[in-house]
């Protein structure tokens, strides 16, 4: 007798939560209130809670698009498409045939037997025997590896069903995002700040990002980027809150006010000093950067020693070793590339001087800011910062609602 | 008059005129100029990517907008030969496809690739079975349209995609320019990697239609130039077309959830009506799409039939308006194991949601009192 069978429930395996203690529950409640909010399309799946595992139930909805999302998800350490029947060789030994035959590109196999029910009558190394030995029969073209399978046909015969799970989908790995405090990514819009952001997210942090605007010297389509570029980032997360700071007078009086060598590296300082101020604000605990060691003039060792002096709020650079080629690749993973490389002016790229300094010294750098009374400017800005929040929802774009 | 031919193509809706219109009107720069006006250009086109992404149920970034169904399936086949020409040279199609595939496909032959031309059955279906057994090592590409533009038969595209997912080099093309709006089909759940539409056979204009491109599929484009079209597809964007198109999609697929039964039913009057007509050999299959009858008048020349309707406002046409100007015989009828006399005879009347059953009414009997008459002058 035939038997139809498909894949009903995906199986959710989270690695490196399982050993959080006494946070578990919190990691677990946030892991499963993320991939609630990323499957809300699917409102037929159910998603269950056993001990250790997590499980979507799919009632008929088709795997891939959930497997897509679920890609995404931080804290998911891997997937498999399990079907679950009742502890019965017949019906075991059918559904393996089905979870072979349905595995991609896979030539070799190898079958992992768990008995967890020592009520069932077969222990697991016959069982292994046994169910290899009858894929082999029922297939061609299939070969067992015992050491590198393509394919690895797990079956665990637990007291309640037996479960049947083959390919394992890599997922994203890291923690759940909200896991890890909150962090203000300063956002730029070229290729490195979208990738520190989603590194930092992938870490279990929540990112709200601030912008330096400058108009008219930036336009708003290079505000539009960093929009875009948030707008992408909340695939990893839920929304994103961006802080668009008026920058152009402060801008502008720091190229009058300071010679033209250090002007950057003062940019910078004050670009650090409004950021920390909208930490305060915002009880944001930490910034974070794309900045990557010897990249740039700013980037330099002392550089960032002489830029950090005007902050003790940690500076969180996880692309601080990085070269860029990997850099790169990450971003066109994360489809933020194309968005970074538009060919629009920010902040950093206009008054940018001939010779900026690549060894500024902190000294220096202090006797050139006494005499520029700058506080009003940083508080004006930050006074006067604008908040544009996006969200993982498509937010479509309003005013042109009455043409589509 | 009653218009016949919606699978020519389709008298524009007022809505998607207007769009077109407007947009025309309020947003003509450039999408690439750096000025706000550009800017404002530029979000109003990736605001209609993402609906008609949306609609499509793909990614936004997945969708180029072409100026034409022939130029989906140009683009989507030579830019698949041309960019994995060196993974093979093998191309795997069916006998029934519309000439801006089968046209495409005999020209690359010229150019050294091999084509496979798998045949349809009696119903004018092609076999998943038949396909798989095709591939070689060096296939590089299937294209298998979904509704048939002459007889309206449906090929199973999604079990065709479903077994391709064993041979993930090979690229996966649907012509779907007959089919959306009326036949339904999930890109994703079917495993395409290139998916053709049109505007103007769902009531958008001409000059518009989309091409989905799998975001990993990489193809040589036909045009070079600027980096419009995601790369693939230089030239300044239409945004009126775009946005017009996307509107038209929107709008006939409503259209579809709402009266998809109804232009079935439709169908079945029309099948059954032509059915009790002496000498009438029906070539649609049943469980078509619901908006094509093709049918032969064996002895009667069909372009008689044709002027002799038009005298009276009723507009039908003979197989596909894209190859009707070369002779009255049908390749597609043909393949489907039907003599010359019905190859030659095959006539078409194609169907919008906005027909009545009065006009179908008028429409039979009108040709019952036509085709008496040419009896009578030709017999």
């Amino acid at each position: 007798m035939l038997m139809e069978f498909e894949f009903d429930h995906i199986l959710i395996r989270y690695g490196e939560l399982a050993l959080k203690g006494k946070n578990q529950k919190h990691f677990l409640n946030k892991l499963q209130q993320n991939i609630q909010h990323k499957l809300k399309g699917f409102p037929n799946i159910k998603i269950k809670r056993t001990r250790g595992r997590m499980f979507i139930m799919l009632h008929g909805q088709d795997p891939q698009p959930i497997i897509d999302k679920c890609k995404n998800i931080f804290g998911i350490h891997s997937l498999s498409l399990a079907i679950k029947v009742s502890n019965e060789l017949e019906q075991i030994k059918q559904a393996g045939l089905f979870a072979l035959e349905n595995s991609i590109q896979a030539k070799t196999f190898k079958v992992a037997v768990r008995r967890v029910d020592k009520t069932f009558p077969t222990g697991s190394q016959e069982m292994n025997q046994l169910l290899g030995a009858y894929l082999l029969k029922h297939t061609s073209g299939f070969k067992v590896d015992v050491h590198q399978p393509d394919v690895e046909i797990n079956v665990e015969i637990r007291v309640d069903a037996t479960y049947i799970t083959s390919d394992v989908i890599k997922g994203a790995g890291g923690l759940p995002v909200g896991t890890s405090g909150k962090s203000l990514l300063l956002l730029s819009g070229g290729i490195d700040s979208p990738v520190a952001g989603y590194l930092m997210m992938k870490r279990g942090v929540e990112i709200e990002a601030i912008h330096f605007h400058s108009p008219p010297f930036t336009s708003d389509r290079a505000k539009q980027k960093v929009i875009d570029l948030a707008e992408k980032l909340t695939a990893f997360g839920h929304r994103l809150k961006i802080h668009v700071v008026p920058f152009t007078t402060l801008q502008q009086k720091i190229f009058q006010e300071i010679p033209e060598s250090y002007a950057m590296t003062v940019m910078r300082r004050m670009m650090f000093r409004i950021s920390e101020a909208v930490c305060e604000n915002h009880q944001i605990l930490s910034l974070t950067t794309g900045e990557s060691l010897g990249q740039v003039a700013s980037q330099t060792m002392e550089s960032m020693h002489t830029i950090n002096e005007v902050t003790n709020y940690p500076i969180l650079r996880p692309l601080v070793a990085m070269d860029k080629q990997d850099i790169i690749k990450i971003s066109k993973q994360i489809d933020t590339y194309d968005i970074s490389i538009r060919p629009y002016e920010d902040c950093c790229t206009i008054f940018v001087p001939k010779a900026p300094k690549t060894k500024p010294k902190r000294e220096k750098v202090n006797q050139f800011e006494a005499d520029f009374a700058f506080e009003p400017f940083i508080e004006e800005a930050v006074q006067k910062i604008q908040k544009i929040v996006v969200s993982d929802e498509q937010s479509e774009d309003k005013r042109f609602d009455d043409l589509f | 008059m009653i218009y016949l031919d919606n699978s020519a193509t389709t008298k524009p809706h007022p809505d998607v005129l207007h769009s077109f219109q407007q947009v025309s009107t309020s947003f003509y720069a450039n999408p690439s100029s750096i000025h706000p006006l550009g800017g404002e250009a530029e979000q109003l086109l990736l605001t209609a990517k993402k609906q008609a992404a949306k609609i499509l149920r793909v990614l936004p970034e997945e969708i180029i907008f072409t100026a034409s169904g022939t130029e989906g399936n140009n683009l989507a086949i030579k830019g698949v030969a041309l960019e994995h020409q060196k993974r093979g040279k093998h191309i795997i199609t069916t006998i029934i496809e519309h000439p801006s595939v089968y046209n495409t496909c005999l020209a690359l032959e010229k150019l050294g690739f091999e084509i496979t031309y798998i045949p349809v059955n009696q119903d004018g279906i092609v076999s998943p079975e038949m396909i798989e057994q095709a591939i070689r090592d060096d296939t590089i590409l299937i294209s298998v349209m979904h509704v048939n533009n002459e007889i309206g038969s449906i090929q199973p595209v999604q079990e065709i995609g479903e077994r391709l997912r064993k041979y993930p080099k090979v690229i996966f093309h649907v012509d779907d320019v007959q089919g959306f709006g009326k036949v339904p089909l999930n890109i994703k759940e079917s495993h395409i990697d290139l998916y053709t539409i049109s505007a103007h056979k769902i009531h958008g204009l001409k000059g518009n239609g989309i091409l989905y491109k799998q975001s990993r599929v990489s193809l040589f484009p036909l045009f070079h130039g600027g980096e419009q079209g995601e790369g693939f597809r230089a030239g300044t964007e239409n945004v009126a077309g775009a946005v017009s198109m996307t509107k038209a999609m929107r709008l006939i697929k409503e259209k579809e959830k709402e009266k998809n039964r109804y232009l079935f039913q439709l169908h079945q009057l029309l099948r059954q009506e032509l059915e009790k007509i002496e000498g009438v050999f029906i070539n649609t299959p049943k469980n078509a799409a619901p908006h094509i009858m093709n049918f032969s008048l064996p002895g009667l020349k069909p372009e008689v039939l044709i002027h002799a309707l038009a005298s009276e406002e009723i507009y039908i046409s003979t197989k596909s308006a894209c190859s009707s100007k070369q002779s009255d015989y049908s390749r597609i009828v043909a393949a489907c194991g039907k003599d010359d006399e019905n190859a030659t005879s095959a006539l078409r009347v194609s169907l919008s949601y906005e027909q009545t059953k009065e006009e179908i009414d008028t429409f039979i009997h009108t040709m019952k009192r036509i085709i008496t008459k040419l009896r009578g002058i030709m017999g």
